[in-house]
């Protein structure tokens, strides 16, 4: 019976403090003003380490986990579309677009009060949506100041070494940018806290991807639903010292799990994937998979938004060694910029933009060092640019000897996912693989 | 031995009893908002027909959409299990099975042993289905059994773009306005449901011998045209609708 417990569980010590994070992260931004501070607003890929130069006292909110935290609260998010699409938006963009407009349409913030305006805007051009997601912002909230880089230099695996024209076309951005925070907030720059963000984000995504990698053992020490809890910190902030402080300690306490064997689920049998962002609101499918015995252990999205990774000596993926660890001292903002743009191009989820076969590469390479029995792929609706190619990838999978099963949903627009069907392909699913509840 | 397969469909609720290995009984019903009453009623049916009573029955296997709410019932299998297992049985040469019932459509690839390879089904969209069939029938005020040889006699070739079942009745009521033969519209209703299957089938990678199962397979003007999309011959069952309650029964005795 797949209910019967196979190994020890017992929960993540570090939920707490993940959760306390993450309450004190949207609370920080919506209160900065009252204590002389500074607020913007950016994408969660957003190259925020170059804020940190502004001070101690400069709070974000990425525009990603936030709307998939109104998408979580139906009744908001609910409300939420529906003021976009009567501001005239179609109902097709990106749902988590949609779901933060709304937001600030309604001038309401999911976590209390009135929408925290921003001072300025500082994102980055990662997809089509992303191009014209802050443009509209600044127009629907007055005007904000706003600065975004073109990141689109290919794929990481054609860029050789730091001089790279690739590399030097970001740079230029980048010290642009700094220029224009200097000018917009009226700061003084400072190119020490650069170099300690630019180190704090090395160290908390490498440390990361370290945490993702020890869910290669059997049992899983952690299951992708809670893994959810956790990559949001580095979605929220990858450039604060608290956010690296954390993955650090949390990669201690999962390799304690793996030491002695715990179990994210004591009924482990079946070992899968998932891919893009899953619908928020509807986050029972992944406890559903575990009447089966079922596991997601992850996926590239999981893994490969925030995780930076590299080969290994073994041939395997790991966190990829940090500047610091390489004995690298950042010696200028230059210095900082180039290792900075380096780092953030070699992120996995930003290859698969150019190209479907590097991410069912990346994607077969998880299905084999992560020992999974199936994936499990979601047609997501409301993100182009992560569902661009994922049937391509499926083909690919199946070509490798995977088993795939596809459903189709939206990451932030519930009306757009049925939840009994989907646990219905799930049935059938489970059903081919030998899989009983 | 004698087993009962169940199957609980959206519309219609099927029961085939099997004494080893032969139907020996099988009735149908529509389920209605009573479905539990319906496939009592059904099963009533069937055990009239085999001319045996409730507890002649060892074991009774559900499938279908609602099965979770089937009585007399032991053990589930999902419709891709008994599609699949009923498929093997009557037809042991086919690897692609299509049933396309009131509000599913779904392909079925399956292993030279009968395993299940790989499966899809439509979406919320019920333009893969039986339902956008009925639908379109209503649209041109045909009956629905008289909707396929209708669009037998049409050899004209008109697209219907809209994959919503909704915005197809818009073009239905188009081209009805613009006079074109109601045996044309027919065929255009039938090559577009049929091309939402083709491309299940072609996700499934679908290889001969290729069989339909399902209430639409009833439908000569759909055969027609899904024939014509996948260029190759279809083969049909004689009771097409019952094949997965079919299956839900061997499966039942093969639990024994």
């Amino acid at each position: 019976m797949s209910t019967k417990a196979l190994y020890k569980t017992e929960p993540l010590k570090l939920w707490g403090k993940a959760k306390e994070l993450r309450q004190n992260y949207y609370r920080d931004y919506a209160e900065a003003h009252e204590k002389g501070g500074i607020r913007w607003a950016g994408g969660a890929w957003t190259l925020g380490a170059l804020t940190a130069g502004l001070g101690d006292d400069v709070h974000c909110i990425t525009s990603e986990p936030y709307a998939a935290s109104i998408a979580a609260d139906k009744k908001f998010s609910m409300r939420c579309l529906e003021a976009t699409e009567k501001a005239g938006y179609a109902r097709d963009l990106c749902s988590y677009m949609r779901n933060y407009w709304g937001s600030i349409i309604l001038n309401e913030y999911a976590f209390g009060g009135p929408f925290p305006k921003p001072d300025f805007l500082w994102q980055d051009h990662i997809c089509c949506s992303h191009s014209k997601w802050y443009q509209v912002v600044s127009d629907l909230e007055g005007g904000i100041p706003y600065f975004s880089i073109d990141v689109s230099v290919g794929p990481y695996e054609n860029i050789k070494g730091l001089n790279d024209p690739k590399i030097d076309y970001l740079v230029g951005q980048m010290h642009d940018g700094i220029e224009w925070l200097e000018k917009t907030t009226g700061r003084t720059y400072d190119d020490e806290k650069l170099i300690k963000a630019v180190n704090d984000e090395c160290r908390g995504t490498s440390a990361w991807a370290d945490v993702c990698a020890l869910n290669k053992a059997i049992p899983a020490p952690l299951e992708e639903k809670t893994m959810y809890s956790l990559y949001v910190l580095g979605t929220l902030m990858k450039h604060y010292q608290v956010c690296a402080d954390f993955y650090e300690e949390l990669r201690d306490e999962v390799q304690y799990r793996v030491d002695n064997q715990i179990a994210a689920i004591a009924n482990e049998q079946c070992r899968l994937m998932s891919d893009t962002q899953p619908p928020w609101g509807f986050l029972s499918l992944f406890r559903y998979l575990e009447q089966f015995g079922a596991i997601s252990v992850g996926s590239l999205y999981t893994f490969g938004l925030i995780g930076i990774w590299e080969v290994k000596p073994d041939g395997t993926w790991g966190g990829r060694t940090t500047p610091e660890q390489a004995g690298i001292e950042i010696k200028d903002r230059d210095h900082a910029l180039r290792i900075y743009a380096d780092w953030n191009l070699s992120k996995p989820e930003w290859q698969h933009f150019y190209s479907p076969h590097l991410k069912t590469e990346m994607m077969i390479r998880i299905a084999k060092e992560w020992k999974l029995d199936g994936v499990m792929l979601h047609y997501n609706r409301g993100c182009e640019g992560l569902s661009i190619g994922i049937a391509e990838n499926r083909l690919g999978l199946i070509e490798a000897g995977y088993p795939v099963m596809t459903y189709e949903g939206n990451m932030g627009d519930e009306r757009e996912f049925d939840l009994t069907k989907t646990m219905a392909r799930v049935d059938a699913f489970m059903e081919t693989l030998g899989y009983k509840k | 031995m004698i087993t009962a397969g169940i199957d609980m469909g959206s519309k219609t609720i099927k029961v085939v009893i099997l004494k080893d290995g032969e139907i020996i009984g099988k009735s149908i019903e529509l389920a209605g908002f009573e479905s539990r009453e319906a496939a009592e009623k059904a099963f009533a049916g069937a055990l009239e027909a085999a001319g045996i009573a409730q507890g002649d029955i060892e074991k009774t296997t559900a499938t279908g959409a609602g099965r979770k709410n089937a009585p007399y019932t032991e053990h589930e299998v999902t419709e891709v299990g008994s599609d699949a297992r009923g498929v093997r049985e009557l037809y042991p040469n086919a690897r692609t099975v299509l049933d396309v019932g009131a509000e599913e459509g779904r392909a079925i690839r399956t292993t030279d042993e009968g395993k299940v390879l790989d499966f899809a089904l439509n979406e919320k969209c019920a333009a893969g289905a039986g339902a956008f069939t009925e639908s379109m029938s209503r649209a041109l005020e045909v009956p629905i059994e008289e909707l396929g040889p209708l669009s037998l006699q049409s050899d004209a070739s008109i697209p219907m773009n809209a994959q919503c079942a909704v915005f197809a009745e818009s073009e239905v009521v188009t081209l009805v306005h613009a006079k074109t033969p109601k045996q044309d519209i027919a065929r255009a209703v039938h090559d577009a449901i049929a091309s939402r299957i083709v491309s299940l089938a072609r996700k499934v990678g679908f290889e001969p011998d290729v069989v339909l199962i399902g209430g639409v397979a009833y439908n000569t003007g759909f055969v027609d045209s899904l024939e014509r999309a996948l260029e190759t011959k279809i083969i049909i069952p004689e009771d097409p609708e019952f094949v997965g309650a079919y299956g839900a029964a061997i499966i039942a005795a093969e639990g024994l």
